[in-house]
């Protein structure tokens, strides 16, 4: 495989971290400068990523390496195909939630929104170290600069309820990975000598040095500390991190701070494990099972929920899963549905996210019980909505169907038929908690919701919104929050008819991980 | 001056010391230019050295030109021009933050003073990292001790109590030493360490060698304060002047964890420590314990100042613990951590002291709204602590990468989940500290809210001047090097300091 040495994936990481200095330097005196900023580096950024896709799609590699601290342990990039995959996906959103976030911090006049952008634009550098990292050591470190970097995010509304909610969110993922995935990596230092990433794994020679226990406990390590892809039972920060704003629960918890958890799931099954030592341990399976029991428990508590925002966080916590059961599957179809739903997850889940941040600016609702008939004040919002949870629940023609078409074949060849089980169990389950919000929103007359608009009516007037009466009125949220919400809704549709781009990618990654058979 | 750099280590500060009480004398203003650039002489001369030892290997200088065994040596390998410079660069840094701090905490006429033991302070530091002689090294250690008494004592509020506290026990500790020596000079008649690794081997099951050694072991772990013998430290670093905070806490301790390992694996052989008594078993659980025991007491106090004197504790719990794994991973990490400790606690300790400069503030939940008054000295914190906790690429991680993989090394799983486990607790009690920081009570910042060009009036920023800014500059820039050169720092120094057994 040739190697191309270049320092692209710098300058993608270094393009926003620049961008939250400018953007701390402009402060909140300029405005729309600051926000220039803002947009600026994610247009930048994404033209850097994919500067790199031809690289990639030639089947090359870009290395490069800052410096190396000791044999083995070095802070070092390597882009290959997966990694440019989650590149792209997570700098193109970043575009989208650029112009969404600006649209939603002005409509709701939030406080310290220079806090807001520059603590975003450090995230979504981080997410590239994420993607573009060469090792293990790497990856640990920008996993923790996102952790960190994301806690005034998700505390920005500074209530106790927030600053509780972005204690748990802290509690968890820099717990799980201080103590469980650092260890992890210790324990894979001292085992291979090495942290950097293989195609096809650093742990096959180690077998037999050591013993399978040993390999078998260090797996567990890390999967209990990767907690950013919400394997229960550390799911729990997930929901608690809704108290963020709505663009930071979209662009975070659906796409960089949950897609960098699976990410690093799948770099460490493929990248540090290897799919055949994971295959002759059986770990593989063990995870499959796992993954199935958080897809259906999480998609059951998204039942319960009434809290809109909540409703969704239980289903990324289920969604999550699905990437985890494809990569565990160990088989081609497996991972490629499990690469393919990182992407496919994303864009529905921004989608519905994007939805109900446009449904609070707009009506001030943030429960599932309030949104009759809300469909005829915003049709265009829960226009997307409802494609969005269609893609979610995976109805042809949205792109959602295609992961889970993958994934059903992955089971197969893995003859795991329990696991297609799983997952017509979780498509019902999805359906359950999507579908009544969508006939809520449109057939329900909004009688009920009336009385409950009354209330706060009386009490605090909102900054910037009057609670309409008649649900009849067109009462959308400003264009800036619809046009991008729209924008991913098409999105799906769009990856439904063509998703050869990402799945040239996933297929390059597929033979990289396979060696090629 | 190449060959008499290690004499000069000591002579230098030493006749400075009574230079700078003639200069008080003369003019006040002219001790503090006088202490900066004597000590920059000896941050120039301890890297002379450290060129010396690359070089040519270990220096064995005879004072006077006196024959060991009766002569005093200077021995100086790695390992001690390792810890030689960082006892001089942090006590120079610390030197140029004093300027403002001590005006502010002490009175007019006790500045002279001030400077003049503080070189001495450093003469004492750096008398027991240069010699080779148990003896001489005994000899510093009570001058080290003196003048850390004095400078604490030389602070407010309970500091004179605490100063008689810390001289009780320390007096005790350094009394074993004492008895420590004494026994083994009467079973081998010399105090030469060179010539006591010769002389020992043959004595190791003599009882007069095991007792000595006892004495040794709990006679420094007094003197660095080592839980269970940590009773004093608290008090003592709490009270003093911001200052001597920073420099004790930095230096002191660590040069005791030198001496620790001199007579554990120099005089000592690494067979005699590890296999033929369990001192290493023994030193690991009570290190492990002092890093929990460190971390839970530090959540617990409101004190800026007292918080970091527990971190303190764990982090000597840390290098112990790395010394008594007994491998070379653990020992990498032990040194490199005496290194980064050191930065880490002298960065704290100022930063502590330039928030109580500036805003009168000790306790924790004063500092709300803090980061709007003071930005860069919060954004220092937040990177100092981040360092603590152990996050790369600052360089708390890479000693904690070493420590860890030294326990592992030794299979030892306890003591590497408890290195994580403490590492946690560091964090929940800074994350405690940055969120009073950032986020203050609730009812405070919602009243903020609605009178928001009001607050900004009210928190205008506000930094300490350029003199204590610059050395935490210089900390935290040191900080996030040391963590980058690790690497080098590694294999061009502490790759040698590892005892031959290892």
């Amino acid at each position: 495989m040739e190697v191309v040495n270049s320092i692209r994936p710098i300058l993608a990481i270094g393009v926003s971290l620049l961008a939250a200095c400018l953007i701390l330097l402009t402060g909140e005196r300029a405005r729309n400068l600051r926000e220039f900023w803002t947009i600026l580096a994610a247009v930048v950024k994404f033209s850097i990523v994919m500067s790199m896709v031809p690289f990639i799609l030639d089947g090359k590699v870009i290395e490069y390496t800052v410096f190396t601290i000791a044999p083995g342990l070095s802070i070092g990039f390597k882009v290959d195909a997966l990694g440019i995959f989650f590149g792209i996906l997570a700098s193109f959103l970043w575009i989208i939630t650029s112009f969404y976030s600006i649209g939603y911090m002005r409509s709701l006049n939030e406080h310290a929104q220079t806090r807001y952008f520059a603590c975003f634009a450090i995230a979504l550098s981080a997410t590239m170290g994420v993607a573009f990292s060469s090792n293990m050591f790497t990856t640990f470190l920008f996993y923790e600069v996102i952790t960190v970097c994301t806690y005034p995010l998700v505390a920005h509304k500074e209530t106790p309820e927030a600053i509780k909610g972005a204690r748990k969110y802290l509690t968890y993922l820099l717990g799980t990975s201080i103590g469980f995935q650092l260890f992890a990596i210790f324990m894979t230092y001292n085992i291979t000598g090495t942290l950097d990433f293989s195609h096809q794994g650093i742990f096959g020679e180690a077998r037999g040095v050591v013993s399978d226990t040993i390999i078998i406990v260090t797996f567990i390590l890390f999967m209990a500390g990767i907690t950013k892809a919400a394997m229960m039972p550390f799911h729990g920060w997930l929901p608690a991190a809704m108290v963020a704003p709505t663009p930071v629960s979209a662009l975070l918890h659906a796409v960089a701070v949950v897609k960098t958890g699976v990410f690093v799931v799948v770099k460490v099954v493929v990248h540090l494990f290897g799919i055949n030592l994971l295959w002759d341990i059986g770990l593989g399976t063990a995870l499959a099972y796992f993954a199935s029991f958080t897809i259906v428990a999480a998609s059951v508590i998204a039942l319960t929920q009434d809290n809109l925002k909540a409703r969704l966080a239980y289903s990324t916590v289920s969604q999550l899963s699905y990437v985890i059961l494809g990569v565990a599957l160990l088989t081609p179809s497996g991972i490629t549905g499990s690469i393919m739903h990182i992407v496919l997850h994303a864009f529905g889940k921004i989608t519905l996210f994007f939805t109900a941040g446009a449904i609070y600016v707009a009506a001030h609702k943030t429960k599932v019980s309030e949104l009759n008939g809300i469909g005829r004040q915003m049709p265009f919002t829960m226009a997307a909505f409802t494609i969005g949870a269609f893609s979610m629940i995976g109805i042809p023609p949205f792109g959602g169907f295609i992961s889970k078409w993958y994934l059903t074949m992955g089971a197969i060849e893995a003859n795991q038929l329990p696991i297609i089980l799983v997952l017509v169990s979780s498509t019902i389950l999805n359906a359950c908690y999507f579908l009544p919000i969508v006939y809520a929103a449109f057939f329900k007359e909004p009688g009920t919701a009336h009385h409950n608009a009354h209330a706060p009516a009386h009490g605090v007037a909102f900054a910037g919104s009057h609670n309409p009466h008649s649900g009849h009125k067109l009462h959308e949220a400003p264009a800036m929050m619809v046009v991008p919400l729209m924008l991913t809704a098409l999105g799906t549709i769009v990856l439904f008819f063509a998703p050869d781009f990402f799945l040239d990618i996933t297929k390059i990654a597929l033979e990289n991980v396979t060696g090629g058979k | 001056m190449t060959t008499q750099s290690p004499a000069l280590l000591i002579i230098v500060p030493l006749i400075s010391a009574i230079l700078c009480l003639l200069l008080g004398l003369i003019r006040r203003g002219l001790c503090y230019p006088f202490v900066v650039a004597v000590l920059g002489v000896s941050v120039i001369l301890s890297f002379d050295v450290m060129g010396t030892v690359l070089n040519d290997g270990v220096i064995r200088y005879r004072l006077g030109g006196w024959d060991p065994p009766w002569g005093i040596e200077y021995m100086i390998d790695h390992l001690n021009a390792f810890i030689a410079i960082i006892i001089a660069s942090i006590s120079f840094v610390v030197a140029i933050f004093s300027r403002k701090s001590i005006e502010h905490e002490l009175a007019k006429g006790k500045i002279i003073y001030f400077y003049t033991i503080y070189l001495l302070l450093f003469t004492g530091l750096m008398g027991i990292v240069v010699t080779g002689d148990v003896f001489n090294i005994y000899v510093f250690l009570e001058i080290a001790s003196l003048a850390g008494y004095a400078l604490i004592a030389i602070g407010r509020d309970r500091a004179v109590l605490a100063s008689f506290e810390y001289v009780v026990l320390g007096t005790v500790g350094a009394c074993f030493y004492l008895l420590g020596v004494g026994y083994l000079y009467s079973v081998t008649g010399s105090l030469n360490i060179m010539d006591l690794t010769l002389r020992l081997p043959e004595l190791y099951h003599s009882k007069v060698i095991l007792i000595a050694f006892a004495f040794f072991m709990v006679g420094l772990a007094l003197k660095i304060a080592l839980f269970p013998l940590h009773v004093w430290l608290p008090d003592a670093y709490t009270y003093a002047p911001s200052t001597v905070s920073a420099m004790v806490a930095a230096t002191m301790t660590k040069v005791g964890a030198y001496v620790m390992m001199r007579i554990m694996f120099t005089l000592f052989e690494p067979y005699f420590s590890i296999k033929l008594l369990p001192v290493t078993t023994i030193l690991g659980w009570v290190a492990a314990a002092a890093m929990i025991f460190g971390c839970i007491q530090a959540l617990a106090q409101t004190d800026f100042k007292r918080v970091l004197c527990y971190i303190l504790i764990a982090e000597v719990g840390y290098i112990v613990l790395g010394i008594s794994v007994g491998n070379r991973a653990g020992f990498t990490g032990a040194v490199l951590h005496i290194l980064n400790d050191a930065v880490m606690m002298a960065c704290l300790f100022m930063i502590a002291g330039a928030i109580y400069y500036k805003t009168g503030m000790r306790h924790i939940y004063e500092f709300a709204h803090l980061h709007k008054k003071m930005p860069v000295t919060v954004t220092c914190l937040v990177i100092a602590a981040i360092s603590v906790v152990g996050v790369p690429p600052t360089c708390g991680f890479f000693s904690k990468w070493y420590l860890v993989l030294g326990a592992i090394d030794a299979r030892q799983w306890f003591f590497a989940f408890l290195l994580l486990a403490s590492s946690l607790m560091v964090a929940i009690v800074f994350f405690k500290m940055m969120q009073t920081i950032f986020f203050a009570p609730a009812g405070e910042s919602a009243h903020a809210h609605i009178d928001e060009p009001h607050k900004e009036h009210k928190h205008s920023r506000d930094e300490a001047p350029a003199s204590m800014m610059i050395p935490i500059f210089i900390m935290v820039a040191g900080i996030l090097l040391l963590g980058i050169f690790s690497g080098q720092i590694v294999s061009t120094v502490i790759q040698f300091t590892v005892p031959k057994g290892f």
